[in-house]
């Protein structure tokens, strides 16, 4: 989120579109009924599903799942049209300006540069026309026809409302309402939120429905202010923390990114990643990933980390592919390409597409670990359990160990929260019977491992015998110490150019801003730099005091960057400082520096009249509605089908689906037609369950005991399906059998002139915990991803539904 | 009059009983049976503060348990509600945040190591030693075996890919880092998170 969940209530408008707040975050969701009471917001709610968000919107329409993009390409098509942009905050603040190279092209679905044999592109068009001094050129009079506006302009024109109806089956009258919703924005001291989650992710499109929301927000001058901002309500406790530290495959604490095979050499990598500005006397920030950089080998590695061997470089392991995600992991088990897997507190089984392949995949490691609270299916897919997990363990030969942990009651420590707020908590009581930290049983294997390597020597054993274990207890080192790593500290005594000492020896550091690339500081994860310093721990802070009760509580726990509490937050002056809204300000200049309730997202003492743009992580300071080579599909948006979908791409049959997606041959294979699965399904949480977690919970278990599927009354009807009665749905990849909840909430969508039914797949069942036995919805669901980050096709694919009877028991 | 929580329940349990039963006219009868009305079971809980394992949006909660952090004294869980302090869910929680208890006290909770065998239709229970033990030998024959120090160009790359692991997203953040260095040391890339899901 770049704002925060109390500042929602400062919109004018909220759209809730590819979530369901009300139910999936109900908590959080209680601040847009605070703007709709206080503040006279509007809600608008866009979904396949009138969910319980919509029941108490202002205003709702349908779309098919999976058509987001046509649906908001068509919006911005609309706002150009008719005048409805913030001006002087596109002028200022967006790329709008900046011209791009000629021989960026768009024709038939396909931008500049793809190559049909590889499914990617050529991105070198995809940039903007540089002049003698390296900047890109400009336009802001917006004259010139390969400006980034004019282009888009161009881009969307085939966006016509007629055509975004015929693509999302939204009735014209319903989508034009809210586009004049969203324009109302548009003004200056309006804001508007949008608040997505899953819904928007789990698409081969996934990346680029976020963009272009960010690109309406950009427009409407909607980023960086009080009561706007993108905010990805996000699902776990902690998986902002753990994307932040980076455990995914190509990303180190902080998002510096591991070293491809490509980077030969230290000089190389980091050529790469100090992003020189494109525009005059920018911040481009990420010009300091050297310190980030340096600071985390010398936290990890310590003396063994030197100038000579240019900071332990190579002890990084390096990259061949862009991504080893967990749909890419689960090809190369199913190749026989994998030997060992660690499940810490994930249960792949129900969490991944195609739970056959999962199966599968499994069954040929030689071994498998998890580690969990809760008795998983994925630490028994070896067992028979009938018809929801059918295996013939005599033929699994996978070791299998089942690791048991503490939970969140158990222990210390810190969990990063959707607005990135560090919050501590302690531990209440201990674990049950012989259970143990995760931080307990990574030591344990990591001391073993370092003990063999040390006796028996072994493959590249450097970077295990060298690694920092200076805690207290090196066999369960107490979570403070790792906050501090985190946090990180001077090396050395470090002084300023007078000659006086800034920082002692050992001293923990106030920010990243003190942060060095000579190897004098260490720090673990720079962006968490400032949550626990000399005055102590800053994430356990409990200062609920909020400045003219904005929104902000900024001495509440701790929020990365800085503090800093709504990101690009310099947006909400104008180009002299002033306050677009004078009501709600975040900071404006003072004439000597900027000031008010938040931390500046901008160099505190920047003047105005330097022309520093507010997006400081770009290299052109500005929020860029042309994303250069930053998408792998390409720098504009442009709607293609999910992989399983029940009509032609309208605009460009010849390209139907994402062109850059990757695809492996066996799930491309698996991928069902519409003549045989002809109606489109879409997975989603209940308000009563959390995933595959609250069936262990015995009242959950309970609210919603057994597995089902939503059915409009139409379709319902028409297959002679009675409400809770016994149904059959099959994808091409399985089928489960469960009952049916015939509903009015779901109603049939005319696609193309066509009629189109959906049909709702809740996911939470398996087969251990208290609650019935259920297939799972990933039995159902296709194995491809995001084009960008390979987050699983689970909210479009293709089903056949039919009544059956109830299973024998 | 300067009340912590926990005093000011304390202060009202006590006369809530008492003159909730005289306004329904028990008169004298009262004061005997508010006497005999169990204490408020928490006055006499431990607090503890901690956050809502489920969503991100990552409600304040405090736990209650009873034993007093002695050495001797085991601690257990009695009740968990939302912090009425905490500036997001001001106290309140969801169907899921509400039955936290059910979740640390589920009959599913895992309490000791098991161990299955290849083709072996059951597990069995193993001791911590026999598991770890186990699990850094096969890790260390499968990384030696691996290890791919240098690619086909002879460009040093130090990774391991036939091992992989998913990291825990309820897990904390300092439980994520250490586990980041663990497993990097070991040079492995198929390394992932629930971020994709």
């Amino acid at each position: 989120m770049t704002n925060t969940w109390q500042d929602i209530k400062n919109a004018d408008v909220v759209v809730v579109m590819g979530g369901n707040a009300a139910e999936a975050h109900p908590c959080g969701f209680k601040w847009v009924i605070e703007a709709k009471i206080e503040n006279g917001a509007k809600l608008v709610v866009i979904d396949p599903r009138f969910t319980r968000t919509a029941s108490v919107a202002d205003y709702y329409a349908p779309i098919r799942p999976g058509t987001d993009i046509a649906f908001l390409l068509g919006v911005i098509r609309y706002l150009l049209e008719k005048d409805k942009i913030q001006h002087d905050y596109v002028r200022a603040y967006t790329n709008a300006s900046l011209i791009v190279k000629d021989g960026f092209g768009f024709e038939d679905g396909l931008f500049s540069g793809y190559s049909e044999e590889t499914h990617s592109y050529d991105k070198s068009s995809w940039d903007y026309e540089l002049d003698d001094q390296a900047f890109a050129k400009i336009d802001d009079t917006w004259q010139h026809p390969r400006c980034v506006m004019n282009l888009l302009r161009q881009h969307v024109a085939r966006y016509t409302p007629e055509m975004v109806s015929r693509i999302c089956g939204t009735p014209q009258d319903k989508y034009l309402h809210i586009c004049e919703m969203f324009a109302s924005t548009s003004a200056p001291d309006k804001a508007m939120t949008s608040l997505f989650a899953l819904g928007w992710t789990q698409h081969s499109i996934g990346s680029q429905n976020i963009r272009t929301m960010a690109m309406v927000q950009l427009l409407l001058g909607n980023i960086g202010v009080a009561g706007g901002g993108m905010n990805a309500l996000r699902g776990h406790s902690n998986i902002q923390g753990l994307t932040d530290i980076g455990l995914l495959s190509n990303l180190m604490p902080g998002y510096l990114t591991l070293p491809s095979d490509k980077e030969t050499n230290f000089e190389d990598y980091m050529t790469t990643r100090l992003f020189k500005p494109v525009r005059p006397n920018q911040m481009s920030y990420w010009q300091n990933y050297k310190k980030f950089f340096v600071s985390f080998q010398k936290s990890i590695y310590g003396d063994a980390a030197t100038p000579e061997n240019n900071w332990a470089y190579d002890w990084l392991p390096k990259l061949d592919i862009p991504l080893y995600d967990v749909i890419k992991a689960f090809e190369m088990m199913n190749k026989g390409e994998m030997n060992g897997y660690i499940c810490q507190g994930f249960n792949p089984v129900q969490a991944f597409p195609d739970r056959g392949k999962i199966r599968r995949g499994l069954s040929k490691l030689k071994f498998l670990v998890t580690m969990d609270p809760l008795d998983t299916e994925t630490s028994r897919f070896w067992e028979d359990f009938g018809p929801q997990n059918p295996a013939d363990s005599a033929n699994i030969q996978t070791e299998v160990f089942q690791l048991p942990t503490t939970c969140f009651a158990e222990e210390n420590g810190s969990l990063v929260n959707s607005t990135r707020w560090l919050q501590w908590h302690w531990k209440a009581a201990e674990p049950p019977g012989e259970a143990k930290s995760d931080i307990w049983i990574m030591a344990s294997i990591y001391h073993r491992m370092r003990e063999m390597y040390r006796k028996e020597g072994g493959a590249f054993p450097d970077p295990i015998l060298n690694l920092t274990w200076n805690y207290t207890d090196p066999t369960d080192p107490d979570p403070e110490e790792l906050a501090k790593d985190m946090n990180g500290r001077a090396r050395t005594e470090i002084k300023d150019a007078s000659g006086a000492v800034t920082l002692k020896a050992g001293q923990l550091l106030d920010g990243f801003a003190q942060l060095r690339d000579d190897g004098t500081t260490e720090s673990g994860c720079w962006i968490f730099s400032g949550c626990y310093t000399e005055k102590g721990n800053q994430m356990a802070r409990r200062d609920t005091s909020d400045p003219r009760e904005q929104g902000i509580a900024p001495n509440w726990a701790w929020a990365w960057p800085a503090n800093r509490r709504i990101l690009y937050n310099r947006a909400s002056a104008d180009v002299e400082g002033k306050p677009w809204n004078p009501k709600k300000p975040l900071i404006e200049w003072n004439g000597n520096k900027w000031v008010g309730i938040d931390v500046p997202d901008y160099g505190p003492t920047i003047k105005p009249s330097d022309g520093v743009g507010p997006f400081i992580m770009n290299a052109e300071g500005l929020g860029r509605l042309f994303a250069r080579d930053q998408m792998v599909e390409g720098p504009f948006p442009e709607h293609y089908e999910p992989f399983e979908s029940p009509v032609p791409n309208v605009l460009h049959p010849k390209v139907r689906s994402n062109p850059a997606a990757r695809v492996f041959p066996d799930d491309l294979a698996a991928f069902g037609l519409a003549p045989e699965f002809p109606y489109v399904a879409t997975t989603y949480r209940l308000t009563e369950h959390f995933h595959f977690w609250t069936k262990h919970a015995l009242i959950n278990a309970i609210l919603q005991p057994e597995e089902f599927i939503e059915i409009g009354e139409v379709l319902a009807q028409q297959k002679g399906i009675t409400q809770g009665s016994w149904v059959r749905v099959a994808s091409k990849r399985g089928h489960v059998v469960c009952k049916a909840y015939v509903t009015k909430r779901i109603k049939p969508l005319t696609v193309d002139g066509k009629p189109t039914h959906v049909i709702g797949v809740p996911i939470h069942w398996g087969f251990t915990g208290q609650a019935r036995k259920g297939y799972g919805a990933n039995t159902l669901t296709p194995s491809v991803g995001d084009a960008n980050t390979q987050t699983p096709e689970f909210k479009a694919f293709l089903v056949n539904i039919e009544s059956t009877s109830a299973p024998v028991a | 009059m300067n009340l912590s929580r926990r005093g000011f329940v304390k202060l009202t349990g006590a006369t809530l009983a008492a003159s909730s039963l005289e306004a329904l006219g028990f008169g004298f009868a009262g004061e005997a049976l508010a006497a005999s009305v169990r204490p408020f079971k928490l006055t006499r809980a431990t607090e503890t503060r901690n956050t809502c394992t489920y969503c991100s949006v990552a409600c304040g909660i405090l736990i209650y348990s009873m034993g007093d952090r002695a050495k001797n004294a085991r601690s257990n869980i009695i009740h968990i509600e939302g912090d009425p302090d905490h500036p997001v869910n001001r106290g309140t929680l969801c169907p899921k945040g509400s039955a936290l208890l059910d979740v640390v006290h589920a009959p599913t909770r895992l309490t000791a190591p098991k161990y299955r065998a290849p083709g072996s239709s059951e597990f069995k229970q193993v001791s911590w030693e026999f598991a770890l033990d186990r699990i850094a030998k096969l890790m260390k024959e499968d990384r030696d075996k691996n290890f791919v120090a240098k690619n086909a160009a002879g460009t040093t790359v130090n990774r391991w890919l036939t091992t992989g692991m998913l990291a825990a997203s309820a897990s904390s953040s300092e439980t994520a880092y250490l586990t980041w260095k663990v497993v990097r040391s070991f040079g492995m890339l198929v390394f992932d998170n629930q971020a994709r899901v």
